[in-house]
Parts: C-alpha cells; structure tokens; sequence
C-alpha cells in the first residue's frame, strides 16, 4: 500500500495506522491500531474504530484519510445492504469488496482511502480482500496496510503459515501488529481485533500494557 | 389428436372476444372489472407465436424452439430465438421476435453491470426480477404499448444448481420446473407433467415434435440449447451430434406412437 505518500500529503485527521487481516481455518481475523494523528505529531484520538462492519459477516478496515474512509464505509453499508435485501441471502465478500473498489476507483481524485474488505460467505468461506488507494482490487492469503506496515513486512512473511488455527493466528496478528506499533510513531494505542467466522463475529481487544513484548522491551 | 385441440381453443377464443373499446386503447386504463386489456392483448401475441419449452433437469436447463419455417428461402440456423444473455445464461422466447431481441439486450445490460458493480455472476432469480421490473414498467403507461413477448431464463451453477424462470409480458417472473410458452403451450405443458424430475434433453425433442401442428404448420427447424454441468456451467447450442441423435430418437418415438394408435383402431 502507498502508505508513505497517503499520510503526509492527506488534509486533516489521517489514520497513520497499521492494518491487517490473515484468513485461518474456519475464518479471518482483521486487526488494526486504534491511534489517529493529525501531521506527525499530533495524536488527535487514543481510540479511534478502524475497524468497521459492513455487513454481517463483512468487516473493513480502512487507512488514509479518514473522513474519506468513513463516507466511503458509509456509501458501500448502504449499498450493500440495499443489494443483499434485493439478493435475498447474505452478500458476497467480493460483492462488497467490489463495490468499495468501484467508489475508490471512480472517485479516485478526490479520494484519499486504501482497504483491506474482509469476511465469510457461504459460496467461498472466508476471503480477504485489499482495495487500494487507486481502486485496485486483489484477493490475498493475508495482508497488510497502513505506515506501520512497512516494518513488519519481514515478520509476516516470515511467520505466516496457510491454515493456521484460531489461536496460533491471534497471535500472529497482534504479534504483527505490536511490533508495527512499537516502530511507527502514527501507530499506536490498543490492539483491536475481530474473528469473523460462519458462526459468529468476535471483538477482542488487547489493551496496551497486556500486549506482547519484546527483547528491547 | 392435436388438430381437434386447436380447433376447440379457437372457438373459445371468439366467445371472449366482446367489445372492450372504452378500456382497451391504453394500457394505464383498467376496465370495470379489474383487467388492463393491453396487457393481456400482449400475451395473445404470444399465443400467437410457435411454441418454446423449457426444461429443468437435476443437472442442467433445456430450452427447445419450434421456429416455424415461413419460407423456403430462410437460411438455416437463421432467425434465432435462444440467446445468450450472460456465460452462465439462456433465454429462450416467444412473441414479436423484435420485442424479444430488444428484451435479450436489456437482460444482457443487466447482467453485465451487475458483474462490473458486484464482482460475480448474477444469480438467475435476481435477473429474473430485473428484466420482469423493466417489461412491467411499459404496462403502465399511455404513451408506451407493452413488450408482446414471453421469456424463459435458465442458468446453471455449481452452488445454486439449475434455475429456470419464465417472464410474461405483465411484467411477473415464476420459477418453474419445466415451462412452455406460444400456440402448444397447454399442449406442451401436459407433456411435460408427464416427466419425471431428472431428465435429459432426448425428452425435450420428443415433446417439440409431438406438440407441432402437422395440419396447420409444415416445416420447423428446431433450435435446442442447454447449460449445465455437461456444459461446465456455460450456456451453449446442443452440439449437432447430439441434436440429430435426439431428433432421430424423437421421430421414431412419434412413429411408434402413431403405429400403435393404428393398431387399436
């Protein structure tokens, strides 16, 4: 993702943020930071939700600006919902997804949002998905976004493995995700995650004295 | 058989025929009774039509066309009526052939913006609905006629399995197990309870030739697609192969009939 540029050139409050999500057996997990900053030092919120439902079984996790992260959540739950009404069953993961990629794409002058769409469906079970800046569309094993993510490359390439178990990708994520936060002065606060599964949606937070430490720590 | 049937449902036809002319000259008038005539005007058209059939097997949909031939002149394979709305999509129609291409287009619009907007192929009963929507729109205006033709839809998908809908020119969409649509209808459609769910397409042909007229109408050309799992999901022509094996299959069926029925007289 096109971190580097998004968060020094974004007006107003951007999420300097680190983003994730990694499909396991049975599921995905999506994590993020909580920290917003306005420039690069200011932190103008400690708590602040990144990630956001879109639908039942369907989270986003968004980066960049943040005002135009939330008008384009706001836009794609609607027609989402509008759509899986009309559809009579639940939507597709890709139906979501593809539906932020057309508003990003479209919209892409005046838009300054990247994604990382994420969930379970009946046809195809748990997918993830990256909408980046410019409107590209990418379906992934797992991946990563946000500033913070450029120092955790080599960790997660290192460490991930295909169908791992709900534990062992717990704490992958927030592994990842503190390791991002310790380095990345935009990223910050508590870890939030959320297990998206066939039968249900878990919040898990872990707070910042509780997370993982490491050697220089 | 068959010369008696249509000859009773011509005279039905002339007892219902009274005056309607203060409430059938636009289709945002109803009558006193409850009916917009228009609309039901446009069904006669397809009445009128020669007869298409569709059939939903356990493993795949079948559409069979009875396209009359008008003229010896006609190229064969010609004048099509099935057609290709999406990959994974057939319709098959009946009525005035041009409101049934101009629909095929709408249908094909359809398909393809939700595939641009939503990432995937379009479930049949939503297409269904989307094109039903479209047709009835033109039954309630003045200014508009409405669409006077009839269309199945069928689809097939590894999830969902076979689909098949019918569209009216009212403007409603049905799921069916097996339909049928112009002048045989009724014909077809008593054939076509006689089968049992899991069938292939061999039937189909045995049910265009017996439900054609052969008093009133002498040559057809018969149009027979299918999509399944025989066809990877992808809605095709019958192979000519397969299509003339069938139609072979079916004219000796008929045969064998018609011997038989000699016999007991």
């Amino acid at each position: 993702m096109d971190s580097h540029h998004s968060y020094s050139q974004v007006k107003g409050v951007s999420t300097g943020t680190t983003i994730l999500a990694v499909k396991f057996n049975g599921g995905v997990i999506i994590g993020s930071d909580s920290r917003a900053s306005m420039g690069e030092s200011y932190v103008s919120s400690k708590t602040i939700n990144k990630l956001i439902q879109v639908h039942d079984r369907i989270f986003c996790c968004i980066a960049g600006s943040l005002a135009d992260a939330q008008a384009v959540t706001k836009m794609a739950k609607f027609q989402l919902s509008f759509h899986s009404i009309q559809m009579e069953s639940p939507p597709l993961v890709k139906a979501a997804a593809s539906i932020m990629r057309e508003l990003c794409y479209n919209n892409k002058e005046e838009l300054q949002a990247g994604f990382i769409t994420a969930g379970w469906d009946r046809k195809k079970g748990p997918q993830i998905y990256v909408v980046s800046l410019g409107g590209m569309l990418l379906s992934q094993p797992f991946t990563i976004g946000g500033s913070g993510s450029t120092y955790i490359y080599g960790y997660v390439d290192a460490k991930f493995k295909p169908d791992m178990s709900l534990e062992e990708a717990i704490q992958f994520s927030t592994n990842a995700l503190a390791l991002a936060m310790g380095r990345d002065n935009v990223s910050g606060g508590v870890v939030h995650l959320v297990v998206i599964t066939e039968a249900e949606v878990k919040h898990v937070v872990v707070p910042g004295n509780k997370l993982p430490k490491f050697h220089d720590e | 058989v068959l010369p008696l049937l249509s000859h009773c449902s011509l005279t039905m036809i002339a007892v219902q025929m009274k005056s309607h002319c203060e409430y059938d000259l636009s289709a945002s008038t109803f009558s006193p009774d409850g009916r917009v005539f228009q609309v039901e005007y446009a069904m006669k058209a397809v009445e009128n039509s020669s007869t298409a059939i569709g059939i939903r097997c356990k493993d795949g949909v079948v559409f069979g066309v009875e396209k009359l031939i008008l003229s010896k002149l006609y190229e064969q394979g010609s004048n099509k009526r099935i057609f290709n709305i999406d990959r994974h999509v057939g319709m098959a129609v009946a009525g005035l052939l041009a409101d049934a291409r101009s629909l095929s287009e709408v249908s094909r619009e359809e398909a393809s913006n939700f595939r641009s907007n939503y990432g995937h192929d379009i479930p049949l009963k939503h297409l269904a609905d989307r094109v039903a929507m479209y047709v009835h729109a033109y039954t309630l205006y003045s200014a508009v006629r409405p669409f006077g033709c009839s269309f199945i839809l069928g689809s097939y998908d590894e999830d969902d399995g076979p689909q098949l809908y019918m569209v009216d020119p009212s403007g409603i969409s049905y799921g069916y197990w097996g339909c049928a649509i112009g002048k045989a209808k009724q014909a077809a459609k008593t054939e076509i309870e006689k089968l049992q769910v899991g069938v292939n397409i061999l039937y189909i042909h045995i049910d265009i030739y017996i439900v054609h007229d052969e008093v009133k109408d002498k040559a057809f050309e018969l149009e027979l697609s299918w999509v399944g799992e025989v066809t990877k999901g992808r809605h095709e022509l019958v192979p000519k192969d397969i299509k003339e094996e069938a139609e072979k299959y079916a004219k000796e069926s008929l045969e064998e009939e018609d011997d038989s029925d000699e016999d007991n007289m």
